[in-house]
């Protein structure tokens, strides 16, 4: 009934770490290019949502 | 295109808003009551409800759900509806999610002094209690999901963001780490035990710092600080990038709380090497933020509610720089249990957390009944009374702090400890006084807003539904393919989605090992499970709060090995359900208590804690000598403890309680060679049993080598 004895039955779960931290390298450096790539006017668009309320 | 015409919600910002001011008030008094305890031990009134250790439960858990928490939906409710130029989505769930919110409140504050517990720190609220969270925490969540849905304004600003994943993550640990067996209505069992159930439990202490008290407060500083200071945020570019990479490296810190202890080396490093990156984007943030003011600071000047936002983003920065300094090995081997950590957590409670909610609340209470604040002097003042009591409740607490460890690590010529550990206590004694004065300091400041703002209030007339126009939201043809953070950052529910896997990846890469490999929690052959009497004993422990004070963990260093004795193993808690580690020493390490005093010792010491140790700043637990043990209660936890997979022999419920009661008459007549008449059913014969057995198993093991079998 313990947890242990679920998970380690998990066939090749060592693998589950190197795709997580490709799928994080992947997205943080596909967020960098969108944030640098994105218009500074649409930027500036988003910035001022609060004051225009 | 036609312009339409809706209203805002403030009814529901002012109750929260309301509950923010009364649960502060209540927690921080709390919080000094449980401060001035220390070091005058008779304030507990020798009544159990009002004694430090279960106090202190209260008093976080005030100040984090109630306190923090509250306000944290009142700025969300205000932001979220204007940031979407649209009403809540359902007025009916605003008003499920207070009032569910306010009676998990109350149902905590009757139940931590009751001493029911689950003796998880943060997390200390009984199962039932747990049941309630998470359905009040899906109906907020349903109501914010569906105001964001029907929103008229096509991007979703960044505060909105911090409040998804807020919602998501606190989800996730609170359901990973509420994972328990109960065996009555009140009692229940974490599912893990020992060192996993300590690495679930800081993934969850440290990501609900990350999660309740900064995510959705950097939300509220980004939509409050360019409101006051009118002007946008400096860099939308670098929220953007801020928000990310905080919400992913966050998760994967937590094992820094547990440096130098029984949990696997590689943890550790994980830890460290995430926390240290935290600095990067928390002090992004906090850069952000004061840059926003560039060129405004003559505003700040004049205006209270810039000068509390101004602290709260420094402090910000400084907690977050110390935070990763902290995870450092060689400067956590010095600050662990000691004061520096209470230094540190009030940096970020009363500056970060406390002057944003007064912030928010000096600018929405004015706006919403559509009048000036009552008085700029008498916010000024408190501004200034606040700051004065957070240097005076941090500084002397950082002294302690370096003061004690130094003392603990302390030898002399000859190689002996320098000082006993009641000496390291006594020098610091007074560093305990001035930072209650502080912390009154910081209570006198909040009464003071309590009055300015009940004034303002009287002045004003509420606005309960705020008249607001807008355009409603067309779908656009997209002829370019858009870049697709365009798309997520439009789409609310992808955006969960993704924040989901983000945390969901750091949580489940440090977690999964643990349970995994067998290796990395080697068993001992001597560890046995508690006996009924012990385990009784050990609940009782858990009930008082005893892990408030006391760790149960010796570090593989030089004096703590001869302080306390050989340095603890990770298979030795492996029928630890919950884990009693600790987290603070304000009394010494317990766990190798076992056998060291007999046990009348113990008996006079819970009496009277100063008659066995002349200075100690325990408090007395007279009620424990009177007390009857229910022992109706055994079969049930016995078989909740088979269950997750303690090796009980098969029915033995059954007989639990005769072993109980055989145990218990022998340490009945241990006491009474000692000249001390008990009965044999009292609760203090239990505790007695159970920090008897502390740290025992592996000295009655044959001597070398350490026979290491697998569970």
């Amino acid at each position: 009934m313990k947890f242990i004895h679920y998970i380690e039955k998990i066939s090749g779960v060592g693998v589950y770490g190197l795709i997580s931290l490709t799928i994080f390298v992947l997205f943080f450096t596909a967020m960098l290019i969108w944030v640098f790539k994105t218009k500074k006017k649409t930027l500036t668009e988003i910035s001022r949502i609060p004051l225009d309320n | 295109m036609q312009v339409e015409k809706f209203y805002y919600d403030n009814k529901i910002v002012k109750a929260f808003g309301y509950a923010t001011i009364i649960f502060g008030i209540v927690g921080m008094i709390v919080g000094l009551w449980a401060a001035i305890q220390i070091y005058y031990p008779a304030i507990s009134l020798n009544f159990a409800p009002t004694t430090f250790g279960r106090l202190r439960p209260l008093h976080t858990n005030a100040i984090i759900f109630a306190f923090v928490g509250n306000a944290s939906f009142a700025g969300i409710y205000y932001s979220l509806q204007r940031l979407c130029k649209a009403r809540m989505f359902s007025d009916k769930l605003s008003w499920i999610h207070f009032w569910g919110w306010q009676l998990i409140i109350v149902a905590a504050a009757i139940t931590l002094p009751l001493g029911l517990t689950n003796g998880a720190e943060y997390a200390e609220l009984i199962w039932p209690i747990d049941i309630a969270i998470t359905l009040v925490w899906v109906v907020f969540g349903i109501n914010m999901f569906g105001t964001i849905i029907k929103r008229r304004e096509k991007h979703l600003y960044v505060a909105i963001w911090f409040y998804i994943a807020t919602w998501v993550t606190v989800a996730l640990l609170h359901i990973v780490r509420s994972i328990e067996l109960p065996y009555s209505l009140t009692g229940s069992y974490s599912w893990y035990a020992g060192v996993q159930d300590a690495l679930v439990q800081w993934w969850y202490g440290h990501n609900a710092v990350a999660f309740f008290l900064t995510t959705p407060v950097l939300g509220l500083m980004y939509y409050f600080l360019p409101k006051a200071a009118n002007r946008p945020v400096y860099s939308y570019r670098l929220s953007i990038i801020h928000f990310w990479s905080l919400i992913f490296l966050y998760i994967w810190a937590g094992p820094h709380h547990l440096l130098y202890t029984a949990l696997p080396d590689w943890a550790q490093s994980l830890g460290v090497v995430f926390s240290i990156m935290l600095i990067a984007p928390s002090w992004g943030g906090m850069l952000n933020g004061l840059f926003t003011l560039r060129g405004a600071w003559d505003k700040v000047r004049e205006d209270p509610i810039l000068k509390f936002m101004v602290v709260a983003i420094t402090c910000y920065g400084m907690s977050t720089l110390e935070g990763p300094l902290l995870s450092l090995k060689g400067v956590n081997a010095i600050a662990h249990y000691t004061d520096w950590i209470i230094a540190h957590v009030h940096i970020g409670g009363l500056g970060w957390n406390g002057f944003l909610a007064f912030a928010i609340l000096y600018y929405m209470i004015p706006k919403m009944w559509g009048t000036d604040l009552y008085s700029k002097k008498l916010a000024t003042n408190h501004f200034w009374l606040g700051t004065i009591g957070i240097i005076l409740y941090a500084v002397p607490m950082y002294w302690a702090g370096f003061e004690q460890s130094l003392n603990w690590k302390a030898f002399t010529a000859e190689g002996q400890l320098k000082f006993d550990f009641m000496e390291t206590v006594n020098n610091i004694k007074g560093m305990y006084v001035i930072r209650s004065i502080g912390g009154t300091l910081y209570l006198i400041g909040a009464l003071v807003m309590t009055y300015n703002l009940y004034k303002t209030i009287a002045k004003g007339k509420f606005i309960a539904n705020e008249e607001a126009e807008a355009a409603p939201l067309v779908k656009e043809a997209h002829e370019k393919k858009e870049y697709w953070h365009r798309v997520i950052e439009r789409k609310p529910v992808m955006m969960l989605v993704v924040s989901l896997v983000l945390v969901a990846i750091g949580g489940l890469i440090e977690i999964i090992p643990t349970f995994l490999v067998k290796s990395n929690i080697p068993t001992i052959a001597s560890v046995k499970p508690y006996t009924p009497l012990e385990l009784q004993g050990r609940d009782i422990y858990v009930r008082e709060g005893c892990y408030t004070c006391h760790s149960q963990m010796i570090r593989p260093f030089r004096d703590e090995v001869v302080r306390y004795g050989e340095y603890s193993k990770a298979g030795e808690f492996i029928y630890d359900h919950p884990f009693q580690w600790g987290s603070k020493r304000t009394g010494p390490d317990l766990a190798r208590e076992g056998g060291k005093y007999p046990d009348s010792w113990h008996y006079n010491h819970m009496y009277d804690p100063r008659s066995m140790s002349p200075g100690s700043l325990m408090p007395q637990y007279v009620w424990l000598l009177d007390n009857k043990l229910d022992i109706s209660t055994t079969p049930a936890k016995i078989r909740a403890m088979k269950t997750l997979g303690v090796p009980y022999p098969d029915d033995y419920d059954k007989i639990a309680n005769r072993d109980l009661m055989q145990q218990a008459d022998s340490i009945a007549g241990n006491l009474k060679k000692d000249k001390i008449e008990t009965a044999s059913n009292a609760e203090i014969i239990a505790l007695i049993a159970y920090l008897q057995r502390l740290g025992r198993d592996i000295k009655s093991a044959p001597k070398q080598p350490l026979a290491e079998t697998t569970k």
